[in-house]
């Protein structure tokens, strides 16, 4: 009861975005299904007539569905960027399938007896083709647009992923978050309209022949209104900022940006795997991404200053067994030689040659020791053995092999590496269970995902670096019996990012000067 | 009246119909008579260019229906198959008025022959015309393919194995109730079929196919009591008796008839079959029978006097 409550609590509160979602959802649809129809039914006419043609269409349009949607929009990308083009695009593809094959099956379908009667008393093609086939077939060419409604009604909720909208960004928006009444918001109403759309078209489907022929008008004017409601301008800052469906429902995200900044700027969702490649191409101009990310350098963003401090700090340092560090009292110095050493922008550096170069971090790891002279061959000793894990991603593997070769080099400890243990909470637990004796956190992670404190709490502590490290570093000590060591200097953390060249030209340094930009340019309103 | 001259149809290698000829004369019905795969449906398929001759010329009323386009030629030309070719989502006055609408005819033009031809084939208009073919039996969607056919009064109708879907029972009576229509009297026709007994019952002339070719043509009695070869005559065995009976009309054997003095009400026209008589005798528990021709001379049989002169008429033949 509660959660039905909370929910619609959750629904009205953020009604404009649902309505705006939900316009966005069926003018995703309706586009597509106009495009395909358009192109289906024709195609379908066609290889009804020629049985070879027919085996490679329905063969491609086959092979078209069986891609996996978020693949397809993946190979859309390159070929045309972000949005809503690439979102219909894969629509318009995932229905053409059902269309075509059902014109072709109903057309197939249709008596020979009817068909050559109709030649016999001198109809022509064309009088065949629309008096008689199209009419006998239409119950299975509109069972095939009903399909494919359904099925883009679904599809289109991945939209969401490459900033074309729909109710995919609250679906999305709330998994990343844990957010059941988020992704009931977003999943409710799209269900509804694969409900709505079933059963409009099976009424077209059951209506008589002789109304048929109104609603067959009615039918596309309508797809071409509800369509025309997405494409509509929507009133837009003169920036426009692509966020992931997580950071949108954040408070120490676009909440915070929002209520702490008072920043008002045009927003689309948008998916992290694209995002960065998005505001490249100057499909975007502000983006949600992380500090050290390898991307920021390979599209030549930048990050903008937080300076009223919304993001918590995620100053990334060694998180040890305590039991670890007093069986083997060396490994601290061996791990702090680290600390200090890495700045935001080494970090992204070196983020950037396993991202994007391609180089595998175990060098990358060693070339950056040597660099710094930290690097010392093996001392293959034999004293014990440290167990060293990660979470999956470049970052985190790096730091592990700089941690195995510091270890080995100065300390006749050997180490195994386990890599890959998934996210914070896979490593975290396998430290507690003691199947690991380190890996690299990041205090907000510590502070925000794992101790996860009252609100008052982390208002308190998350606005300082070093308040943030005191304070996980006292709890985990006292409640996990571990310790965190002295951090390596880089901050992983939220940022906002705009391409630097825009960012220089504009004198945007800060979230602050952005926010400035965007009210001084605004016309008021 | 339709004349075909060495017409050939082949497909690839394969030679369906070769090199026929036949001519169907005004107001005349000609059956195509023959086993499956004989030609017969390609040879009379050719006459509405559903499908086009390989070779050889096809006349209708003196022109060539080469001269114009299939489906000007076909707006003019009656087609009933086996399976009626309705359509399913048009009533059966939208099926009548196809031909029509296609001619661009005047809608009360078309509404008056529609009903005048369903009230020949007795299905009452106000009963029938609304509906839609799924809603009728056999016999009577076949009946408003042939009033499809027919409205437009075509120069040339033809129909292919017209009965073939219908039961036995509905069949001979749509066949008799057919006999009689006064429109497809005086209509040029073209008939396909493999049944012996309708194919003598309704055409004129029968011209018997195999293997693309015609092997012989002419009218039943011609065919049963001079077959031109084994095949013909083996086309007949299986009820050689009842044919022949069938195919000799009281006209044929007037004059082996007894006079009757005329007192009695005549039952039986000249043009009815001996075996038909001897139905109707057997039917009706009768001993006698009486027949009158247009002259009003009166002839009487009864089941000995059939036989003796289906006897002699066969030792004539």
């Amino acid at each position: 009861m509660e959660q039905q409550q909370g929910l619609w609590d959750f629904m009205t509160q953020q009604s404009d975005k649902l309505l705006s979602q939900t316009v966005a959802h069926i003018g995703l649809t309706c586009i597509s299904l106009l495009l395909s129809a358009a192109v289906a039914l024709p195609l379908g006419i066609w290889i009804a007539r020629k049985n070879k043609a027919a085996w490679i269409v329905l063969g491609i349009a086959g092979i078209l569905q069986t891609i996996p949607s978020i693949a397809l929009l993946g190979f859309l990308i390159p070929l045309l960027g972000i949005g809503a083009m690439p979102a219909i695009t894969a629509l318009f593809l995932y229905a053409l399938l059902p269309m075509i094959r059902n014109t072709y099956t109903g057309i197939r379908n249709v008596d020979p007896a009817v068909t050559e009667a109709a030649r016999a008393m001198g109809m022509r093609a064309s009088e065949i083709l629309l008096s008689v086939e199209l009419p006998l077939a239409l119950p299975v060419i509109l069972a095939g647009i009903r399909t494919a409604a359904v099925i883009n009604v679904g599809v289109a909720t991945l939209a969401a992923y490459i900033a074309a909208g729909g109710l995919g960004e609250f679906i999305f928006g709330g998994i990343a978050l844990n957010n059941s009444n988020m992704i009931l918001a977003g999943a409710i109403p799209a269900a509804l309209l694969a409900i709505i759309f079933d059963f409009l078209l099976s009424l077209l489907q059951k209506a008589n022949f002789q109304k048929m022929r109104l609603l067959l008008f009615a039918f596309p004017v309508l797809l071409v209104t509800l369509s025309s409601f997405y494409l509509l301008p929507v009133a837009q800052t003169k920036l426009l900022a692509g966020f992931t469906p997580e950071f949108m429902g954040r408070e120490d995200g676009y909440l915070g940006l929002k209520s702490k900044y008072g920043l008002d700027i045009s927003t689309v969702v948008i998916s992290d795997a694209v995002m960065y490649k998005a505001a490249f191409e100057k499909k975007l101009d502000v983006i949600s991404g992380y500090s050290t990310d390898g991307r920021l350098k390979a599209f030549d963003l930048i990050t903008l200053e937080d300076d009223r401090h919304i993001f918590p700090p995620y100053y990334a340092s060694p998180l040890i067994r305590k039991d670890a560090l007093e069986r083997y009292p060396e490994l601290e110095t061996a791990l702090n030689l680290l600390a200090g050493k890495i700045n935001d922008s080494i970090m992204t550096e070196l983020n950037y040659r396993v991202d994007y170069l391609k180089q595998a971090p175990e060098q990358v790891a060693a070339d950056f020791l040597k660099s710094v002279g930290l690097y010392k061959r093996s001392l293959n000793g034999n004293k014990g053995i440290v167990r060293l894990g990660s979470k999956i991603f470049a970052e985190q593997y790096i730091l592990i092999n700089m941690y195995k070769i510091l270890i080995e080099g100065n300390t006749m400890l050997k180490t195994v590496t386990r890599t890959g243990l998934g996210g914070t909470k896979i490593c975290f637990d396998a430290l507690a269970n003691n199947e690991i004796d380190m890996y690299p956190e990041y205090t907000g992670t510590g502070l925000l995902v794992i101790l996860k404190p009252d609100p008052q709490t982390i208002k308190r502590v998350s606005g300082n670096r070093d308040e943030t490290f005191q304070y996980v570093s006292e709890e985990f000590g006292r409640l996990y019996n571990m310790q965190w060591l002295t951090p390596i200097g880089f901050n992983n953390a939220y940022a906002l990012m705009m391409r630097k060249q825009q960012a220089q030209s504009l004198h945007i340094n800060s979230i602050t000067a952005l926010k400035q930009y965007l009210s001084d340019d605004q016309p008021q309103h | 009246m339709i004349l075909a001259k060495n017409i050939s149809k082949h497909y690839g290698e394969i030679q369906a119909v070769r090199n026929i000829s036949f001519e169907v004369k005004q107001g005349e019905t000609m059956v195509l008579l023959g086993t499956s795969g004989c030609g017969k449906t390609t040879t009379l398929k050719m006459i509405n260019r559903l499908i086009e001759a390989s070779s050889g010329q096809i006349e209708i009323n003196g022109e060539s229906i080469f001269d114009k386009s299939p489906e000007l030629l076909r707006r003019t030309i009656g087609y009933v198959s086996q399976n009626n070719g309705l359509f399913p989502h048009f009533t059966v006055r939208e099926n009548i008025g196809i031909v029509p609408k296609l001619q661009k005819w005047d809608q009360q033009k078309t509404r008056q022959r529609t009903e005048q031809l369903l009230d020949q084939l007795q299905l009452p208009v106000g009963e029938f015309a609304g509906k839609y073919p799924d809603e009728l039996s056999g016999g009577q969607k076949q009946r408003v393919a042939v009033a499809r056919a027919l409205i437009v009064e075509p120069a040339v109708l033809l129909m292919d194995e017209p009965f073939g879907a219908l039961d036995p029972v509905t069949r001979a009576g749509i066949r008799q109730e057919f006999l009689r229509l006064p429109e497809l009297k005086k209509t040029t026709i073209v008939m396909v079929t493999h049944d012996v007994q309708e194919a003598f019952e309704l055409g004129d002339r029968v011209s018997i196919m195999d293997k693309g070719e015609i092997v012989q043509s002419g009218t039943p009695s011609e065919l049963l009591f001079k077959p031109a070869n084994v095949f013909i005559s083996s086309f007949f065995d299986h009820q050689r008796l009842f044919f022949e009976l069938s195919a000799i009309k009281f006209s044929q054997v007037w004059d082996l008839l007894p006079d009757s003095n005329g007192d009695k009400q005549p039952q039986f026209d000249p043009g009815q079959s001996l075996w038909e008589g001897l139905g109707y005798l057997s039917d009706h528990n009768l001993q006698e029978l009486f027949i009158a021709d247009s002259a009003g001379i009166q002839k009487r049989a009864d089941e000995t006097a059939i036989f003796r002169v289906f006897n002699q008429i066969k030792s004539v033949h």
